[in-house]
């Protein structure tokens, strides 16, 4: 069993490309985790309150840190293997909601990799901005690598 | 907001997850993991079964919050620790329950922590939302 390499923290990656956020993509997850928010269906609703199209719910932002993830499992010398990842902690911090339309790209930094036990703990932030540049919300996974089973 | 009072429930619901619920969040979040929907996977890696996607847990536990909030206010943070997965049996599904109580308030925001429940157990830890309320 390989461990993770501690090296990799502090590494930041490139930003992915950009992320086109569509309209029946928000409304599509929105539907999935049983949202009811007119925020996240109705224009109209969504314009009332203030925005320019509707609104994605508050976890949307894993569909757009998915990418980022995955850089990091096909970091060669990351000694992470996917079977072994299970999800310990996620968090997001929002600078403002992700909006229909937004097109929206991700740096991740590893955070941290700490050993504990057999098991490694890699907490890896996803950085997350609009066409702008202006900061969106963060992605913060702790992802927990299993050691020997 | 300063009807406020810690220890409030603002916000209760159960939710009923079937596995078509886990197939509709795969697909719409890209997480097509297939412990999520196949039984023979997730027993081949020492799983009881089909277990819910942790984000999918996450995700829906937000909503009574939302639905509370309306417009009258944004998310500002949102923390969860996967401690115990949901079993989401083929036929019968699963029932997930979240309680949202006021855990804290200031000037600039308030925190609702969540208790969310299924089979009678814990399943997420430290789940907590700071919201601002205008």
């Amino acid at each position: 069993m390989v461990p993770v390499n501690p090296d990799i923290q502090g590494r930041v990656f490139a930003p992915t490309a950009p992320y086109l956020v569509g309209r029946e993509k928000v409304r599509e997850f929105a539907r999935a985790v049983f949202s009811s928010s007119p925020l996240n269906f109705d224009v109209d609703a969504a314009i009332t309150a203030g925005y320019t199209d509707i609104i994605a719910p508050p976890t949307f932002p894993v569909v757009v840190q998915e990418a980022t993830l995955a850089q990091l499992l096909a970091e060669p010398d990351a000694g992470i293997d996917f079977t072994m990842v299970v999800h310990g902690e996620q968090r997001f911090s929002y600078t403002r909601p992700i909006v229909a339309g937004d097109e929206l790209t991700a740096t991740l930094t590893v955070t941290s990799v700490k050993t504990l036990g057999g098991n490694s703990m890699v907490t890896a932030e996803s950085r997350i901005v609009d066409a702008g540049g202006s900061h969106v919300v963060t992605a913060i996974s702790t992802l927990v690598v299993r050691g020997d089973v | 907001m300063s009807d406020l009072t810690v220890g409030d429930v603002v916000a209760e619901h159960t939710f009923s997850i079937t596995r078509d619920s886990l197939v509709r969040y795969a697909g719409a979040s890209g997480d097509f993991n297939s412990i999520h929907y196949r039984d023979d996977i997730a027993k081949s890696v020492g799983l009881p079964g089909v277990l819910a996607h942790g984000m999918l847990t996450m995700g829906l536990a937000v909503q009574p919050v939302i639905d509370w909030l309306g417009e009258r206010g944004i998310v500002l943070e949102y923390q969860v620790r996967f401690t115990r997965p949901v079993l989401v049996d083929s036929t019968t599904g699963a029932s997930v329950t979240v309680v949202a109580k006021i855990a804290a308030t200031d000037e600039d925001s308030t925190r609702v922590d969540l208790t969310v429940t299924a089979a009678d157990q814990t399943v997420l830890g430290k789940a907590q939302v700071r919201v601002s309320l205008t």
